[in-house]
């Protein structure tokens, strides 16, 4: 099932299909910039152009954390495509990162 | 000189939050630490989730003290269902803005890491919900959950560290509930960050029947009841059970209410038990305590009073059905619902649930009086100890109401009849025994009040008989050979009256035998006076022949000197000398 589901999801991003991102943050700190700046890169890399990050500041707006069930910061959360994907820390690890977004078949 | 009402503490006491539990409060001298955090741990199924909930219920409800859920496990519409069933509006709390709940959604193994992170996010949620209602109260349930979903367990320590020095700093009392591990107390050892207080909920199946504990294994700064506790959870929240917290001071009655057996009540000083006073009735099997429970019942239902009465062995229609052939019509006052039954068996389900069930309904029913028969089998469902607890919490609950109470006990045989009840007998007031007495081919029952605080009672054994008509108390047979009852107490009667006629015919006898000695004696006395008589006859006939014999003697003497012319010698002189003419006389 689990695999089925990577399938599709690689799938979409190999086709044109648009990406929307949401990045949780808690002011900006270092991890923030740095979780920012590593996910820029990353979809840079393998979905140019097909994707839209979203940056939410939790200091500002509390009262967002409730809705994506927020636990750590800094946290990427994959809205689009289906299913939604959780990927929390600094987003460092690349490999990580890839296997997390499903950017990469296997692993 | 303005004084202040309250004397000032001589030092400052730790502040406390009441949890408004029924007797969570008495043991631990006036609620939770307030502002920190408490650990509430414990196996699965033993009440974790309800307590935390209830410690917030109570607190927006009774305490206007707003608080914040904070749900790992369950969603809120779970939550708010489930707590529903125990009578907790906590929907119309989060609707008015007194509680918030808010879901922590983690699936294991869903949440992919990468990097370095903290757990910011929790902190702003839980943040926000606190400020959004100024809550007091906090309740993470169950915390633990994080540790399946976060797979760095060094920042997740260290966040958990921060996160109750926080709470700490945000002044809030918070309940953290907590798996209970194998070696430890927690699961996860969340101890070593709580150490405030420590509560441990336990559910523990002895004789296959499972009772609920609590204990409070720390409190730091403050007195606390440290035994262990049962606890039951019943249809409005949880009720510990402090044994040793419990209170006596409730209000007492001088009225006097009747048994409905006459004798009895006179017994009793006359007019029967005191409103509101507990009465034992102890007896071996076969005794008829029912059926004095049962013409209380009727008494009361007649005065016009409401009667609850819990039957663990007996089905209320058997109750109905035996009464009946003694006379005594209890459906007419279970058809006016004056009279109400409730039946259950005692291996049906725990001590506590049996209690939670018995307080439901003598809060729904209002009875005036209630009975139990036998409280005995009830009190075997659990141990010694939780049986005596149980019945103490019932009596306390009972006085406390006004409501009088009358428990039957049965005995076993071979026990001596008052110690086999020292548990129980020191809780009540009123003391009856019931007692076989077994001898010449039969059995009878006796009854005797042992005890009656507060009036004066009888000494006396007592028989009592069981008839188509009823119950009739009547004087045992109290003689030199003991006391007698059955039919040997009217043997023992007739045998007197034929004593009393036998003595009467034997007085007779020796009445006639006397008087036939003293006939006897008379004859004899007549005859001796006519011998005697006799005998003063021949005296007075020799006397008068010597008087004769001398005056001849003389007579013929003075002739004789007078024919030798001689002088009339001295008389003695004249005896001497004729002693040999004398003689020949």
């Amino acid at each position: 099932m689990r695999a089925v589901k990577r399938k599709r999801a690689y799938a979409a991003a190999k086709t044109g299909k648009k990406w929307r991102l949401r990045l949780y943050v808690m002011d900006e700190t270092p991890t923030s910039l740095a979780a920012f700046a590593n996910l820029k890169r990353i979809c840079d890399d393998h979905l140019k152009g097909r994707y839209h990050i979203t940056v939410i500041d939790l200091l500002k707006n509390p009262q967002l954390a409730k809705g994506d069930q927020i636990l750590a910061t800094p946290t990427v959360v994959r809205r689009l495509p289906v299913p939604v994907r959780t990927i929390i820390g600094s987003l460092s690890n690349l490999d990580q990162v890839l296997v997390g977004l499903d950017l990469r078949a296997g692993g | 000189m303005k004084k202040s009402p309250k004397p000032a503490p001589v030092a400052a006491l730790l502040p406390k939050c009441p949890t408004g539990i029924h007797g969570l409060d008495e043991i631990t001298g006036g609620g939770l630490p307030k502002g920190r955090p408490t650990l509430v741990c414990g196996g699965a199924g033993c009440g974790k989730t309800l307590l935390a909930t209830e410690f917030l219920v109570r607190g927006a409800a009774l305490y206007d003290e707003p608080g914040v859920l904070m749900a790992f496990e369950e969603t809120e519409a779970e939550l708010k269902a489930n707590v529903a069933s125990l009578g907790f509006d906590l929907a119309g709390l989060v609707r008015r803005k007194k509680i918030v709940i808010d879901y922590v959604h983690i699936e294991p193994g869903e949440i992919h890491e990468s990097g370095e992170y903290d757990l910011e996010g929790l902190f702003v949620r839980l943040n926000y919900a606190i400020d959004s209602i100024g809550a007091k109260r906090v309740v993470l349930d169950t915390l633990e959950a994080l540790f399946g979903g976060l797979r760095n367990e060094t920042v997740l320590r260290a966040e958990l560290r921060r996160l109750f020095r926080w709470l700490k700093v945000k002044g809030v009392t918070a309940v953290i509930t907590a798996e209970r591990g194998r070696e430890q107390l927690t699961r996860h050892g969340l101890e070593e960050y709580v150490s405030d207080c420590v509560i441990l909920l336990d559910h523990r199946v002895n004789d296959q029947i499972a009772t609920r504990h609590m204990r409070v294994v720390k409190y730091r700064g403050a007195l606390h009841g440290t035994n262990e506790f049962p606890f039951l959870i019943g249809s409005d929240g949880l009720s510990v059970l402090p044994i040793t917290s419990l209170s006596l001071n409730h209000k007492v009655s001088r009225e006097r209410i009747a048994t409905g057996i006459p004798r009895l009540d006179s017994m009793l000083g006359g007019q029967g038990f005191f409103r509101g006073s507990s009465i034992l009735l102890t007896g071996t099997p076969g005794t008829g305590k029912t059926i004095i429970a049962a013409n209380f019942a009727d008494a009361a239902c007649k005065r016009g009073e409401r009667v609850l009465f819990f039957s663990f062995e007996e089905s209320p229609n058997q109750i109905i059905r035996n009464m009946h052939s003694i006379g005594l019509r209890l459906e007419p006052h279970v058809k006016s619902g004056l009279l109400r039954f409730h039946s259950a068996r005692p291996s049906l389900y725990g001590l506590e649930m049996h209690l939670a069930t018995i307080f439901k309904e003598i809060l729904e029913f209002e009875p005036s009086v209630v009975i139990m028969d036998p409280i005995t089998s009830l009190m075997d469902s659990g141990t010694s100890s939780e049986g005596k607890g149980m019945v103490t919490r019932l009596i306390d609950y009972l006085k406390a109401g006004q409501v009088t109470s009358l428990f039957t006990s049965l005995t076993q045989g071979g026990h001596s009849l008052e110690q086999s009840e020292a548990a129980m007998s020191s809780l009540m007031d009123s003391w009856l025994l019931l007692q076989n007495f077994v001898g010449n081919g039969e059995r009878n029952r006796v009854l005797y009040v042992l005890k009656a605080r507060g009036m004066a009672h009888s000494n006396q054994i007592r028989e009592f008989l069981i008839s188509d008509r009823g119950i009739d108390v009547v004087d045992a047979y109290i003689g030199p050979s003991g006391v007698l009852t059955g039919s040997a107490r009217a043997a023992q009667t007739s045998l007197e009256k034929a004593s009393v006629l036998a003595s009467h015919q034997e007085a007779a006898r020796r009445k006639r035998e006397l008087e036939r000695t003293r006939a006897a004696l008379e004859r004899q006395i007549s005859g001796l006076r006519s011998e005697h008589e006799a005998g003063a006859e021949e005296l007075r006939q020799i006397d008068e022949q010597v008087g004769t014999q001398t005056r001849l003697l003389n007579t013929e003497r003075n002739e004789l000197g007078r024919l030798r012319q001689a002088d009339i010698s001295l008389p003695s002189a004249a005896r001497n000398h004729s002693g040999n003419g004398r003689g020949r006389l």
